[in-house]
């Protein structure tokens, strides 16, 4: 904001101040009103938000709110939490890690394997996965409806994705650097882990930013893959809230507002580091 | 307390360590624990039931720990117990529906036959045909009470308005007309929910059954064409009427069970075609305004043969997988035992009466359960669902009901589509003659 | 090692080995089996083999013909706006403006919260009686002196539902297209702009001569992953409307759900088969196409 040492011209100047004033209100009408109605409804007793308006609270009850809705259910939601959190933790680093493996050697080998890998992602990138006969396969190998299973499906989903994005920021690290290495005898795993993958680090923020919202957000892999409530991740509770708290806006929104609040914090915190990130190149298709 | 999770592991340990050592890490009791686990759904009213129960249950039988799993309801649930069936990672022991539901669950298969328990005797000879599988054997024990499916009904506009409880649909339209007229929505639907859609269809049977003797047999084997009987015809072409003649409240599309319910007490609405069971919601929510509220049968053509339409109780079965048989099953006469129906009583009182002989029925009843208690007691007052009496329940059938409700199909076309989704699901069945 | 060269080659086929069974058992293998199972009537534990009677009863159902009309208008709807919207957003957040870092971080938040979450704040928003939406069109109304109850979004017997869950999803997801695109334009060299504006060119004139042509890398990144995510897209669906009401707003994936629900395991993955076929001829086309006119620019 104030960092931006450009002088403009009077003239553009007078109208990019206009072009501020109604830039941040669209954004603020469209992309801040409905998470302050989350908010406010949130944090009102259940009769007041049967009203479900944009009405400040006339009670602030939000932590008595939270308190029922984490409590609820012998503490259900924090076996849920506690299941996303396992889920997204293990699944995004095991992504990272062998989507990066994988996308250097088909960037680097100019051979059949790696043009057979090329179309293979490209086919996992647009087809849509076969669910049944997957989970048939997870029975078959005793993973359906275990958190292991689910993040191996999680990865296996991801991979095609994040394969790409690193194959292509690979194509920009010279292979002088690879072959620097090779002359001292780094070859293999040792060559990727200790040369390659420290290179990587921009692009392996920007996947697993990617990965993290996608994964802890996901709905429909745990909804075929991981059924049952003591499975149940965080994603799954909420739906199943839609018709527990159907008179209860207020728990509603709170459990919306917990599940928010993940991401929310993400944000705060690393905000400068995802939108630079996202927007550092590194996604080209 | 500590407890042990798995007895087997636990004998393994005891034998293989030295005593001090297992004494040390396990549970201080003299004998291991037996761990039965156990199924049901997540709606409030089924958890207060078996929290309530596994916990007089443990407590009387200190030897045993159940775990409870909770699922989801509806279609989620349904494909949960199927997958959990084929995959053998079901619990020993498991409430889910009877009828129609148990069938999709091959029982032959997947459940252990109960037919020669010592309590089965006791158990109301309705409910046995709905858990009894291809093979003959009885798979069920009866949970919970019967639920008769036809119109609640705000008795405070009917005392207000001076009506009269309809035995044809004409008089039932009647009194739509002058509830209208008088400024109260006649008829509340809550498509939000789709599956309450259904009840004019599904809670038509009595008629069907009366207009036409023999029929379940005849439309298992596929020998029934719905558009070709006026009786079958019946509860489409009343989604049809009701939408025709403006009687929905005109939030109908976005109203879910409980608002609908809520506008039923609160009076805002005069009828609800529902199961007598939505009480159980007044009970807990307007605990003030149940009293108000009763239980018809959804009317026929003739005012002579009128009755409710029943559903049974759900089930509890056991799991062919269990490693725990004789606990489960200790488990499961329990569950049909007076103490447990003290407990039951206790959680919630009845909303229609226990499918058990004898079974003590007490706490506040409602007029709801009075109603259904007469349909039931009385001589051909009563009848089935069509779902406890037939494997053949098209899934679909509560989105054809908001097509026909919401003006997107005539009846005819409704009961077309239904025709197909019944032909799907016994073709997917592999029943005989579709 | 005597092959050929006798040197093993730096870059080991082992670092493969972890990526390729995962994408072998819980991706390829269940594909391959699909086309088998799509021909079998199927428990899970056992099943029978009956031809293509599968494929003969998905496409006599009359649901299935609105299915695949919604899923293509939501992948058009959808993927259309993100890139139109997403541009003029991107080229807007380009300029240096003072609120340019707080609009980017904020219309970016809504693609890192919970789908579901979004649908079920939205279908209370969208509520036809009880809705914030609907009050503030009947507000705007009475301000002009008429009197109107607000279109029914998620409850019209028409095309309304699906454009509405359309709608939310483009506010979902159009935060990442705009990003993709700013580091499209950000990639653009200055020079271009330098020497149109030498040659007196407007913002406008620069927007259309400059920057669209420019970007087009970026855009088709966008067509192509909003447009496969819309012809899959499931979860915001059936949290706003569950296909309904009726079977008005189903979309294919949402169909093979109910199929699988229902236990029909077979007739299920032969959805599935007729999506991913769907899918393909879909979008292997448009991809090709797209690359194509990348070359001739």
């Amino acid at each position: 904001m104030a960092k931006n040492k450009d002088i403009l011209k009077s003239k553009t100047k007078y109208r990019s101040i206009w072009a501020d004033i109604i830039g941040v209100t669209a954004t603020f009408v469209i992309f801040i009103l409905p998470f302050y109605f989350v908010v406010v409804n949130a944090a009102k007793s259940t009769e007041d938000s049967f009203r479900l308006n944009m009405a400040w609270p006339k009670h602030w009850m939000l932590w008595h709110n939270m308190k029922k809705v984490v409590s609820d259910y012998h503490w259900h939601i924090l076996k849920s939490t506690y299941n996303s959190f396992i889920i997204t933790i293990f699944s995004v680093a095991a992504l990272v890690i062998i989507s990066g493996m994988t996308g250097f050697v088909i960037h680097r080998k100019r051979n059949r394997v790696s043009s057979v890998a090329n179309v293979l992602v490209l086919t996992a990138l647009v087809i849509p996965p076969a669910i049944v006969p997957t989970i048939w396969v997870l029975q078959k190998i005793h993973l359906y409806k275990t958190l292991i299973g689910m993040i191996a499906i999680e990865v296996a989903y991801g991979l095609a994705f994040a394969i790409l994005i690193f194959r292509n920021f690979i194509a920009t690290i010279p292979k002088e650097i690879d072959e620097a290495a090779i002359v001292d005898g780094c070859t293999g795993w040792n060559l990727y882990f200790r040369i390659i993958f420290p290179l990587l680090k921009p692009v392996t923020i920007t996947i697993g930013i990617i990965a993290t919202a996608g994964i802890f957000n996901d709905f429909t892999n745990p909804l075929y893959y991981l059924p049952g409530e003591d499975n149940a991740t965080l994603q799954q509770t909420l739906f199943s809230y839609v018709s527990r708290y159907s008179t209860q806006y207020n728990y509603l929104f709170s459990d919306i507002l917990y599940i928010t609040a993940f991401p929310l914090l993400a944000f705060i915190f690393f905000n400068k580091r995802i939108v630079a990130g996202m927007t550092a190149g590194s996604i080209k298709g | 307390m500590k407890i042990v999770r798995n007895s087997r592991f636990a004998k393994v340990l005891m034998l293989g360590l030295p005593a001090v050592l297992a004494s040390a890490m396990l549970a201080p009791s003299a004998h291991a624990v037996t761990e039965l686990t156990f199924q049901t759904w997540n709606s409030q009213d089924s958890r207060d039931k078996w929290d309530a129960l596994t916990a007089a249950y443990m407590k009387a039988n200190p030897d045993v720990h159940i775990t409870v799993n909770y699922v989801p309801g509806g279609v989620e649930g349904d494909a949960l117990v199927k997958s959990e069936l084929a995959s053998g990672t079901m619990t020993d022991v498991f409430a889910y529906n009877v009828g129609a539901l148990m069938q999709a669950i091959d029982p032959v298969k997947n459940l252990v036959n109960l037919k020669n328990e010592p309590w089965m005797s006791t158990v109301n000879s309705g409910f046995i045909p709905s858990a009894t599988g291809a093979d003959g054997g009885i798979y069920a024990a009866p949970f919970g009470t019967a639920m008769g499916g036809g119109i609640l009904y705000n008795k405070r506009i009917y005392a207000k308005l001076g009506l009269q409880v309809p035995l044809t649909w004409k008089a039932f339209m009647a009194n739509n007309a002058i509830i209208k007229k008088a400024g109260i929505v006649p008829v509340i639907s809550s498509w939000k929910d789709s599956w309450t859609a259904q009840l004019f269809v599904l809670g038509d049977h009595f008629n069907v059954a009366a207009a036409m003797p023999g029929f379940e047999s005849k439309f298992t084997a596929n020998k029934i064409v719905l558009t070709a009987n006026p009786a079958t015809m019946a509860g489409f072409a009343h989604l049809e009427e009701v939408r025709k003649a403006g009687y929905y409240n005109k939030d109908v599309a976005s109203t879910t069970f409980a608002k609908a319910l809520e506008k039923l007490a609160l009076g805002q609405g005069a009828h609800y075609p529902m199961l007598s069971a939505g009480i159980d919601t007044i009970v807990a929510n307007f605990p003030t305004k149940a009293s108000d509220i009763g239980f018809f049968a959804q009317p026929g053509t003739n005012a002579k043969s009128n009755g409710a339409t029943v559903w049974m109780p759900s089930g509890v079965y056991i799991a062919k997988t269990t490693k725990v048989l004789d606990a489960a099953k200790a488990f499961v006469a329990w569950t049909v035992s007076k103490d447990s129906f003290v407990v039951q009583n206790k959680v919630v009182p009845p909303s229609g009466p226990y499918f058990i002989k004898g079974a003590p029925v007490s706490g506040n009843l409602t007029a709801v359960f009075t109603d259904l208690y007469n349909y039931m007691q009385g001589k051909n007052t009563s009848y089935p669902a069509l779902e406890f009496l037939t494997p053949v329940k098209g899934p679909n059938l509560s989105q054809i009901c908001v097509e026909i409700g919401s003006g997107q199909k005539n009846a005819v076309q409704g009961a077309q589509a239904y025709q197909k989704d019944l032909q799907k699901q016994s073709q997917q069945l592999g029943l005989a003659g579709w | 090692m005597a092959k050929k060269k006798g040197i093993k080659s730096p870059y080991s086929n082992s670092l493969l080995v972890p990526s390729a069974t995962l994408y072998m058992i819980l991706f390829f293998v269940p594909t391959i089996l699909s086309l088998f199972f799509s021909l079998t009537r199927w428990t899970l534990q056992s099943w029978q083999f009956i031809g293509i009677d599968n494929f003969k009863l998905y496409f006599s159902e009359e649901n299935l013909r609105i299915g695949f009309r919604n899923t293509i208008i939501y992948a058009v709807v959808t993927s259309g706006l993100k890139v139109i919207i997403a541009l003029y957003l991107a080229n807007f957040l380009s300029t240096k403006l003072r609120a340019t870092g707080f609009m980017r971080s904020v219309m970016f938040f809504p693609t890192l919260v919970s789908t579901i979450g979004v649908g079920i704040t939205f279908s209370i928003l969208l509520d036809p009686y009880e809705g914030v939406v609907n009050h503030g069109i009947k507000i705007v109304a009475a301000l002009v002196g008429k009197t109107t109850d607000g279109p029914g979004w998620l409850v019209d017997p028409n095309l309304l539902p699906i454009l509405s869950v359309a709608f939310v999803d483009v506010w979902k997801g159009v935060g990442i297209a705009t990003l993709i695109y700013i580091a499209g334009i950000a990639a653009i060299p200055r020079d271009y702009y330098e020497a149109s504006s030498i040659d007196g060119a407007s913002a406008r004139q620069q927007f259309y001569k400059v920057t669209v042509p420019l970007v087009r890398p970026a855009m088709f990144s966008v067509i192509i992953l909003s447009f496969v995510g819309g012809l899959r897209s499931f979860d915001l669906i059936w949290a706003m409307t569950g296909g309904g009401p009726g079977f008005i707003s189903d979309v294919v994936a949402s169909i093979n759900y109910k199929q699988y629900t229902s236990g029909y395991y077979g007739l299920s993955t032969a959805g599935n088969v007729i999506l991913f076929v769907f899918v393909t001829v879909l979008v292997f086309p448009l991809s090709r196409f797209l690359n194509k006119k990348e070359v001739v620019i």
